[in-house]
C-alpha cells in the first residue's frame, strides 16, 4: 500500500489513532515510522532529529506488533529484558526495570514462563512491557486489541489509556475500529487510500466529519447532499452534509426546510434507543435515532422529521 | 550475506555437475580433456546397448516399486494417523519408521537374507532378479509415503469427513470421495519420491539383484570402478534435462494449481 | 483388517528381514549356496559366537567404526553449516524466487548419485580437471593426488547429503515469523544480534533434526568411500560390504550390520524424538 502526500505531527505525550479500512495505508505509516519501510520521499523527525535513514535498532521508538512478535524460546522475563540487553545495560538495572514493567502490567508470578504458557490478554501485557522497556519516546501499537477476546477489548483499552498516561510516552497506534479509535485516542487520524483525510479530536471527527468518505467510514451518519430531494437550510453553504441520526426528531408537522415527510420502513429497538429507517418521497432512507420510552411509529406510517440547521455537518468533498 | 553464502553452496553443487555436462560435449576420448565440439558419445549412449537395458530396467522397476510402495505407504499412514493407541502401536510406528533410519547396506544385507530364507523355507523367490529387487525398493519407498500420508491425515480436518458420513455417505464412500481426493497430493509426492529413491539405488539393487537383472545405477557403478568414459557425461547431460524437464512440469503445474496469492499486508 | 494387512507388510518387509540378519550374526560360515549354517537348523541350535568374536578380536573393525563416525559427524557439520546459510537464503529470497533456488538445490540430487560421484572423479583424478588447469597454468609442477583421499570422500559425501540439510531447515526458516526478527531489531539487536538470539535458537531443533538426517546415513555409506576413499580407509559400511561380496563370509556381514543398528540407535532415538515436536 502506497502513502501519498502525507503529513501527520505528534505531540510529547499524546494518544493518536490512525483509523482506517484494510488498504488504507495506515500499517505502512506505522512501518514505515518504525523504520521496517524506508519511504521513496519524505522524512520522518523524532524530537527534531531525522531519522528516516536510521536502522530500526537506531530510532527512540518501538513497536507493538499485533500478533506481538513474543519471543517463544523465551521467558516473559527474557523478552521484557531483551531490548535492555542490547542496550547493555547493567544486569542489576535491567531486573530492577524488568520488575518495575512486571508490576505495572500486573505480571507477578508470571516471570519464568514461556509465551506459550499466557493467555491472550497477559500475552498483551507482555508485549506492551517489552515495548516499553527502554522508556522510547514514542510506542507503535499495531491493532493492539485485536487478538484479544470481545469482553477483554473494552477493559484492555482503558489500561492501555491510562499507561499512556502514566508513562508520559506518545502513543500511536494503528486500528480498524472506529469505537476503539474514538474512546482512547486524542485525537484520531482517519486513513483513506494511502492519504489523511482527517485528522481531528474524536468529538470533532464524529460531529464534523470533513469528507463524505469520513462520514461513510464513521457509519450511522445520513449524508444529504445539497440540492438533493429534501429542502435544507444549512449555516455554512457546502456541496453535501453529514446529520446524524440522533439529531432527528419526530415531530407533529414538517417544516418547509431541514425537515420532511416520510415513511417508516423499519424499526428496530434497541434496549437504550430504537432505530427507525424512513424513507421520503424521491430520497434515499434516512436512518433516525430515537431515544428510548418515545412513542415508536407502526411500520408503513406516514411520519414527519425535522432537524435544526446546525444539526448540518458540512463535507467538503 | 545471506546471498553470498546461497551463491557459494548452489556453485559447489553445481560446479561438478555443469563441468561434467560441459566435456560430454568434447571429442576426446579422455574425459575432461576438451577436443573440439563433438555429439559422438551422445551417440555412443545411443548404441550402448547394455545401459540402455539397464536404463530400462530400473524405470520399470522404480514405476512398480513406487506403485507398490505408495499402496502400502497409504496402509501404514492411515494406520498410524487413525488407529489411535492400539497394542503394539509403538513397535508399529518403529517398524514403519525403521527403513528412513536404517543404513543402505543394513538393509540391503537384511533384505538379501529375508530372500535367501523365504527361498529356503517356500523355495519362493525361486531366484533373486527384478522381482526382488521391486520388492527391496517398495519396502524402502513405503516409509517415506507413510510418513506424508500420516502428516496429510493429521492435518485433515476431521468435520470433512464427519459431513460426509452425516450427508449420508457411508465409510468406504467417505474415503473415496472425501479422504482420498484430499490426500491425493501426498500420494503422489510419495509416488515421485519412492520413483526417484528406486531410480537412485546402488546398495538395495546390489545386494537383493542376480545375474541378468542389473539396474541402471548398479550398471553405473561397475563402469565407474573400471574407469570413467565420457559416455556417462553424455548421460548426465540427459538425465539433468529430463530432471530439469519434469520439474519445469511440475512447476507450471503448481502454479496453475495454486490459488489466488493471499494479499499483501498493507 | 486394515491393521492387520498393515502389520503383515511391516512384519514381511521390515522386522522379519532384521530378525533376520540379528540372526544370521550368531550363523557361521559354510562351503555350498548360500555360503552359511543357519543358526537353527533341524537339529535345534547350532548357532556360534564366530562372527561376534571375529568382531572384537583386533582393532580392525573398531577402527573402521570410528573412522565412520567421524567421517559422518564431519560430513554431518559441514552439511548443516553450509546448509544452514542457504536454507536462510532460499528463505529470505523473495517468495516467487524461493521455488526456483529450492529447484536449484535438488536438480543436482536428480542427475543420479552415481554420475555426481563421477563427476568427482573427472574433478579430482590425477589427469583430472583440476590437475590439468593447474598444471597448465604452471602453478604445480606434478599432479597433486586429490582423488582417494579423505578429503575426496568428505568432498562427495557433503555434495551428496546437502540437499538432506538444506530442505528441512528451509522449511523451519520459511515457516518462521518475521516479525520476531522486526521486534528484536526494534528492541535494537543489530542483525548478527537478531541472527543470533532470535533466528538461530528458534532454529535450533530443526538444525540438530538436520545433522541428525545427515549423519545417520552417512554413518553406513558405501558407495562415495568406495570411488572417492583411499582403499585402505575401511569404514563401518565399506567392511561390511566386503564382508559380504568380497569374503563371503555373511555371519560376519550381519554381525557387523547388528553392531552399526546398535551404535546408530542413539541418533535414530533422538531423531525421532525431534521429528515428533
Amino acid at each position: 500500500m502506497a502513502l501519498e502526500n502525507l503529513s501527520l505531527s505528534v505531540a510529547a505525550g499524546e494518544f493518536v489513532a490512525l483509523l482506517g479500512g484494510s488498504g488504507s495505508g495506515k500499517s505502512t505509516l506505522l512501518r514505515v515510522v518504525a523504520g521496517f519501510e524506508r519511504p521513496d520521499a519524505g522524512r520522518v523527525v523524532l524530537n527534531g532529529r531525522d531519522i528516516t535513514q536510521a536502522p530500526p535498532p537506531a530510532r527512540d521508538v518501538a513497536m507493538m506488533f499485533q500478533s506481538y512478535a513474543l519471543f517463544p524460546h523465551m521467558s516473559v522475563r527474557e523478552n521484557i529484558a531483551y531490548g535492555l540487553r542490547r542496550a547493555g545495560a547493567e544486569p542489576r538495572a535491567i531486573a530492577a526495570r524488568v520488575a518495575e514493567l512486571v508490576a505495572l502490567l500486573r505480571l507477578e508470578g508470571l516471570e519464568a514462563r514461556r509465551p506459550a504458557q499466557l493467555s491472550g490478554g497477559q500475552q498483551q501485557r507482555v508485549a506492551l512491557a517489552r515495548a516499553l522497556a527502554r522508556r522510547p519516546a514514542l510506542l507503535l501499537l499495531d491493532e493492539p486489541l485485536a487478538a484479544l477476546d470481545a469482553g477483554l477489548r473494552e477493559r484492555t483499552g482503558l489500561e492501555l489509556r491510562a499507561l499512556q498516561r502514566r508513562t508520559g510516552a506518545s502513543f500511536v497506534m494503528v486500528t480498524h475500529d472506529q469505537s476503539e479509535a474514538l474512546a482512547l485516542a486524542d485525537r484520531v487520524a482517519l486513513l483513506e487510500g494511502g492519504r489523511i483525510a482527517q485528522v481531528a479530536p474524536p468529538r470533532e471527527l464524529y460531529d464534523r466529519p470533513a469528507t463524505r468518505g469520513v462520514a461513510r467510514f464513521l457509519g450511522a451518519a445520513n449524508i444529504l447532499e445539497a440540492g438533493g430531494p429534501i429542502p435544507l437550510a444549512p449555516e455554512t453553504p457546502a456541496p453535501a452534509y453529514a446529520l446524524r441520526p440522533e439529531r432527528i426528531a419526530l415531530v407533529a408537522e414538517a417544516p418547509p426546510v431541514n425537515g420532511v415527510r416520510a415513511v417508516v420502513e423499519e424499526v428496530a429497538f434497541r434496549g437504550a434507543d430504537a432505530l427507525l429507517l424512513a424513507r421520503p418521497a424521491g430520497g434515499e432512507a434516512l436512518r433516525v435515532v430515537l431515544p428510548a420510552g418515545a412513542a415508536l411509529p407502526e411500520r408503513g406510517a406516514q411520519i414527519a422529521l425535522a432537524w435544526e440547521a446546525a444539526a448540518l455537518a458540512p463535507l467538503a468533498a | 550475506m545471506r546471498r553470498l553464502f546461497l551463491a557459494l553452496g548452489l556453485c559447489f553443487l553445481w560446479a561438478p555437475i555443469l563441468l561434467m555436462a560441459a566435456y560430454a560435449f568434447s571429442e576426446s576420448r579422455t574425459p575432461y580433456v576438451w577436443g573440439g565440439f563433438s555429439l559422438r558419445w551422445f551417440a555412443a549412449l545411443a548404441a550402448n546397448e547394455r545401459l540402455i537395458e539397464a536404463a530400462w530396467l530400473s524405470l520399470r522397476i522404480a514405476a512398480g516399486s513406487a506403485t507398490l510402495a505408495t499402496l502400502l505407504g497409504l496402509l501404514l499412514g492411515w494406520v498410524l494417523a487413525r488407529h489411535g493407541p492400539f497394542a503394539g502401536r509403538p513397535l508399529f510406528g518403529a517398524l514403519a519408521g525403521a527403513p528412513l533410519v536404517l543404513p543402505e547396506v543394513v538393509m540391503g544385507l537384511a533384505l538379501l537374507l529375508l530372500f535367501v530364507a523365504l527361498q529356503g523355507l517356500l523355495g519362493w523367490p525361486a531366484q533373486r532378479g527384478a522381482l526382488t529387487v521391486w520388492l527391496a525398493h517398495s519396502a524402502l519407498g513405503m516409509a517415506y509415503v507413510a510418513v506424508l500420508v500420516q502428516a496429510r491425515l493429521a492435518a485433515l480436518d476431521p468435520r470433512l469427513e464427519e459431513a460426509a458420513a452425516d450427508l449420508g455417505a457411508s465409510p468406504f464412500a467417505v474415503f473415496r470421495t472425501i479422504t482420498l481426493p484430499l490426500i491425493a497430493p501426498s500420494l503422489a509426492a510419495g509416488w515421485g519420491l519412492a520413483f526417484t529413491l528406486s531410480l537412485d539405488d546402488v546398495v538395495l539393487a546390489s545386494f537383493v539383484s542376480g545375474p541378468g537383472a542389473t539396474t541402471l545405477p548398479v550398471y553405473l557403478f561397475s563402469q565407474l570402478r573400471l574407469g570413467l568414459t565420457p559416455e556417462a557425461n553424455a548421460l548426465a547431460v540427459v538425465l539433468l534435462g529430463l530432471a530439469g524437464l519434469g520439474l519445469f512440469g511440475l512447476a507450471v503445474i503448481l502454479r496453475r494449481g495454486r490459488v489466488e496469492t493471499p494479499p499483501s499486508r498493507e | 483388517m486394515i491393521r492387520t494387512a498393515a502389520w503383515l507388510a511391516l512384519g514381511l518387509l521390515v522386522a522379519a528381514p532384521l530378525a533376520i540378519v540379528l540372526g544370521m550374526g550368531f550363523g557361521s560360515v559354510a562351503p555350498g549356496v548360500p555360503p552359511v549354517r543357519w543358526p537353527i537348523g533341524a537339529e535345534g541350535w547350532q548357532g556360534s559366537l564366530e562372527a561376534w568374536s571375529l568382531l572384537f578380536a583386533d582393532g580392525y573393525y573398531l577402527d573402521a567404526f570410528l573412522r565412520a563416525l567421524r567421517l559422518a559427524a564431519l560430513t554431518a557439520t559441514l552439511c548443516l553449516v553450509i546448509g544452514f546459510g542457504m536454507a536462510l537464503g532460499i528463505a529470505s529470497a523473495r517468495p516467487e524466487r524461493q521455488l526456483l533456488l529450492l529447484a536449484l538445490v535438488l536438480l543436482p540430487f536428480w542427475t543420479g548419485f552415481v554420475l555426481r560421484l563421477s563427476a568427482w572423479v573427472g574433478l579430482l583424478r590425477d589427469s583430472g580437471w583440476i590437475n590439468t588447469v593447474l598444471l597448465s597454468l604452471g602453478l604445480i609442477e606434478a599432479p597433486l593426488a586429490l582423488l582417494y583421499t579423505e578429503g575426496a570422500m568428505l568432498a562427495g559425501m557433503v555434495h551428496g547429503y546437502l540437499p538432506f540439510a538444506v530442505l528441512p531447515l528451509y522449511a523451519t526458516l520459511a515457516r518462521r515469523d518475521p516479525a520476531l526478527e522486526e521486534a528484536a531489531a526494534d528492541l535494537g539487536a543489530s542483525p548478527f544480534t537478531v541472527f543470533r538470539t532470535v533466528t538461530l535458537p528458534l532454529a535450533a531443533p530443526a538444525a540438530a533434526a538436520a545433522f541428525l538426517l545427515v549423519f545417520i546415513p552417512a554413518a553406513g555409506e558405501v558407495v562415495i568411500p568406495e570411488l572417492l576413499g583411499a582403499p585402505d580407509s575401511i569404514l563401518i559400511g565399506r567392511a561390511i560390504w566386503a564382508e559380504f561380496f568380497q569374503t563371503r563370509d555373511w555371519p560376519a556381514a550381519a554381525a557387523l550390520a547388528t553392531a552399526l543398528l546398535a551404535v546408530l540407535l542413539l541418533p535414530v532415538a533422538l531423531y525421532q524424538r525431534l521429528a515428533r515436536r
